[in-house]
């Protein structure tokens, strides 16, 4: 069985910075690193893998600088990685890269002899884009059942059974038969770190095997930016808002002013 | 397709690069140079005040979509035990709006079992139609059963705009559906405008923890889908209107979907309900530890509110899981919000900024909380908080 673990190589976003001269993005040094829950993703492969066999086989798109998350899943015990970099795959909406990224698993499976029993790992959301739409979009562009906001998942015979987070209060058990998408969420499992052995096979004497978009016989009408139906129009620092009313004094006076001025507000 | 500087224009003055997510633009001997890390999404295009940046977009034969077929505003309500999820009333607020802006009408769309008696009270929010799809098995959700309704439905009457919750269920159902339809969905919008020159939906989200805001459209194809956090826009004031409701049957069977629900399972219903609340008092890693938190809890008791924190002090373990307000908390806006001890990061920021009256108590006056806060006491809140409940207490005692 083939369990597929998507990749995406994200900036470091708890460590961005805003430059509060020019009100900008500081990005120098700020590195790259694997979105955290596809961590998750590709921990839950392989332990689905010790434990009933099958082969995991990593995927990311971006640019070449991506290699390296994927790298970094050959190093956990990945058995199998893809990069799929292309210039004409940038500028993707979540529409895009759904799109590409089922192209190469419909084509891994193809040049594998068609397996039926397959299962795809997300992670729910990536810390940047952020939009938690990539896995179920996947979902429907290989026309497989989905289950998103994964727990705990446990595969029986040909079903996987999951726990599925829906609010504070309530969790559901949902199964399903695979071939299935499932998006995990954090709480899902701890992600090994990779072995001193593992980090150097993966860098010596493992392949990342890169697919561009003839490779994936991709029509450019539905990559990249051209693919892409949503359009970032504008990128800013969001403003400060408040009235910036320190109060002064001493705390006794600051605390009766506080008073009045929420009593004036009517919320006294 | 590619991005270009024209450095004839170009006047080296790095508005694209504050503007580029990516670093993938650089002012090099004052001209700006595409890097390797760009990621074609056109905001340098925009940022530029010199028109120095081009972009090129080939066309590639997309057939052409008539949006002018595409019309009104559509939110999507999903419900938990029986009652409609407060943010669809939000929504219809905001939706109301919109198709005033846009002179169209505005739909509310149930899919459920038994919500008959319930769409009297649901026509005062400002719809003009409800379109309730009626079926025994959507008394629970079912995520591909959701997504074949709704695809054939929006297929059908071909609205311009569908607005859905970005809860739990919401961003499992719309992204499968847009997929479908092969429609551009925002995700997590905090802003909804119209673009008076085009029409076009200008749909603003915060993307990389918060720290950058982004303005997404979607100017050739319809409909224009948005998912919408929760308390991001306020619940309609209630009036008696006159409202067109369709029911349409469905005949589901548990068959119908792939995936099957085992059990359903309750935790311990939370006692706190951020969402609702009108006054919050939240406490951050200033609070010290967690016995302290008794002083949050005596002012929350003495002004009436509910209790809230930062990240920290759920990781602490002070408060649980559920009272966490902030990006990955709840979204929450009340009239007043105590913040004591919280220095203000933005992934805390984006959770409460909304709120009507923010107070912040914290001993370091460059702590950004105050950037956000109409009343700010700068003071160890050991001090601040007890002279504070006794001073509410008394006018309150005088009130009575
Ligand atoms: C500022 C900004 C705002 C944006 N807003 C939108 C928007 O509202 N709507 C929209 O459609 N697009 C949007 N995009 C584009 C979107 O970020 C990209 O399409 C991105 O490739 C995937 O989206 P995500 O980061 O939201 O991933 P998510 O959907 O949050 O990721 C979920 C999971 O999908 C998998 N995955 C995601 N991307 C990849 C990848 N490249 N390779 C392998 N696996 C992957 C991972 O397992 C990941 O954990 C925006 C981009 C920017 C820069
Ligand atoms: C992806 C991501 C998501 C996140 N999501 C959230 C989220 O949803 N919600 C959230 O809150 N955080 C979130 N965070 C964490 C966030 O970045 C901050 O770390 C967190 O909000 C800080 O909590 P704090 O203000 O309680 O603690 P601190 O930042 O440590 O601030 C403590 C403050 O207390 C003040 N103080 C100390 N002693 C006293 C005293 N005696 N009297 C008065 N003031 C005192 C200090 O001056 C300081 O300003 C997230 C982070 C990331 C990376």
């Amino acid at each position: 069985m083939k369990i597929f673990t998507c990749i995406k190589q994200v900036p470091g976003v708890s460590e961005v910075k805003i430059d509060p001269k020019t009100n900008t993005l500081v990005r120098k040094g700020i590195p790259s690193i694997t979105n955290p829950m596809d961590n998750n993703a590709t921990e839950l492969a392989l332990s689905i893998k010790e434990k009933h066999g099958g082969e995991v086989i990593a995927l990311s798109m971006g640019p070449p600088q991506a290699e390296e998350v994927l790298r970094q899943a050959l190093a956990m015990g990945a058995d199998e990685a893809y990069l799929l970099t292309d210039r004409a795959f940038a500028g993707a909406d979540t529409l895009a890269t759904s799109h590409t990224l089922g192209l190469a698993i419909k084509k891994i499976l193809k040049d594998s002899g068609d397996e039926k029993k397959y299962l795809v790992i997300c992670g729910t959301q990536a810390i940047d884009g952020d939009t938690a739409q990539v896995g179920p979009e996947l979902a429907e562009e290989l026309g497989l059942p989905q289950i998103t906001y994964v727990q705990k998942c446990e595969l029986k015979g040909d079903k996987i059974i999951t726990e599925r987070v829906f609010r504070s209060e309530e969790t559901v058990i949902i199964e399903s038969k695979l071939p299935a998408l499932i998006s995990v969420l954090k709480e899902v499992n701890d992600p090994r770190f990779p072995t001193m052995t593992g980090i150097v096979n993966a860098h010596e004497e493992m392949e990342v095997k890169y697919l561009n978009a003839n490779d994936l016989k991709a029509g450019k009408e539905n990559i990249g930016l051209t693919g892409s139906k949503t359009e970032v129009f504008k990128i800013f620092i969001p403003e400060k808002k408040g009235k910036h009313v320190v109060l002064e004094g001493s705390v006794e006076e600051m605390v009766q002013q506080l008073c009045n001025n929420l009593k004036e507000d009517k919320l006294l | 397709m590619s991005i270009t500087v024209d450095s004839e224009l170009c006047s080296g003055c790095g508005a694209c690069v504050a503007s580029c997510p990516y670093g993938g633009i650089e002012v090099i001997d004052d001209k700006a140079c595409i890097t390797e890390d760009c990621n074609l999404c056109g905001a340098c295009v925009e940022a530029c005040t010199m028109d120095a940046i081009i972009w090129t977009k080939e066309e590639v034969g997309i057939e052409k979509v008539d949006l002018s077929q595409y019309k009104g505003v559509w939110v999507i309500a999903e419900h938990y035990k029986g009652n409609i999820h407060k943010v669809a009333y939000q929504l219809l607020g905001k939706g109301r709006e919109l198709a005033d802006t846009l002179h169209v009408s505005l739909t509310l769309v149930i899919l459920g079992d038994a919500f008959d008696d319930q769409l009297e009270e649901l026509s005062m929010y400002g719809a003009d139609e409800i379109i309730y799809v009626k079926s025994k098995i959507l008394k629970n959700y079912y995520s591909d059963l959701y997504t074949k309704t709704l695809t054939e439905l929006i297929t059908e009457n071909k609205p311009e705009i569908v607005l859905i919750g970005a809860t739990a269920t919401g961003r499992d159902f719309a992204p499968r559906v847009a997929k479908r339809l092969n429609a551009g969905l925002t995700a997590d919008c905090t802003g909804l405008e119209i673009d008076p020159k085009t029409n076009n939906l200008f749909q603003t989200r915060p993307t990389f923890g918060g720290n950058i805001m982004a303005t997404i459209r979607t100017p050739n194809s319809r409909p224009q889908m948005a998912t919408v956090r929760p308390g991001t826009f306020k619940k309609p004031e209630a009036k008696k209107r006159k409202v067109n409701i369709r029911q349409i049957d469905y005949d589901y069977s548990e068959k119908d979907s792939v995936t099957k629900i085992v059990k359903v399972i309750n935790r311990e219903k939370s006692k706190v309900n951020l969402e609702d609340a009108e006054i919050i008092v939240a406490g951050g890693r200033g609070v010290g530890k967690k016995e302290n938190f008794k002083i949050i809890e005596e002012l929350a008791e003495a002004i009436g509110a509910e209790i809230g924190g930062s990240r920290v002090t759920v990781e602490l373990n002070w408060i649980p899981q559920d009272q966490q307000v902030g990006q990955t908390g709840k979204t929450v806006t009340p009239k007043l919000y105590i913040a004591c001890g919280i220095s203000g990061a933005i992934q805390h920021l984006v959770g409460m900024e909304n709120s009507d009256i923010i107070v912040a108590i914290n001993k370091d006056p460059s702590a950004p909380i105050f950037n956000v806060a109409h009343y700010g006491i700068v003071g160890d809140l050991h001090k601040v908080i007890p002279a504070l409940i006794e001073n509410i207490k008394k006018v309150k005692s005088a009130e009575d």
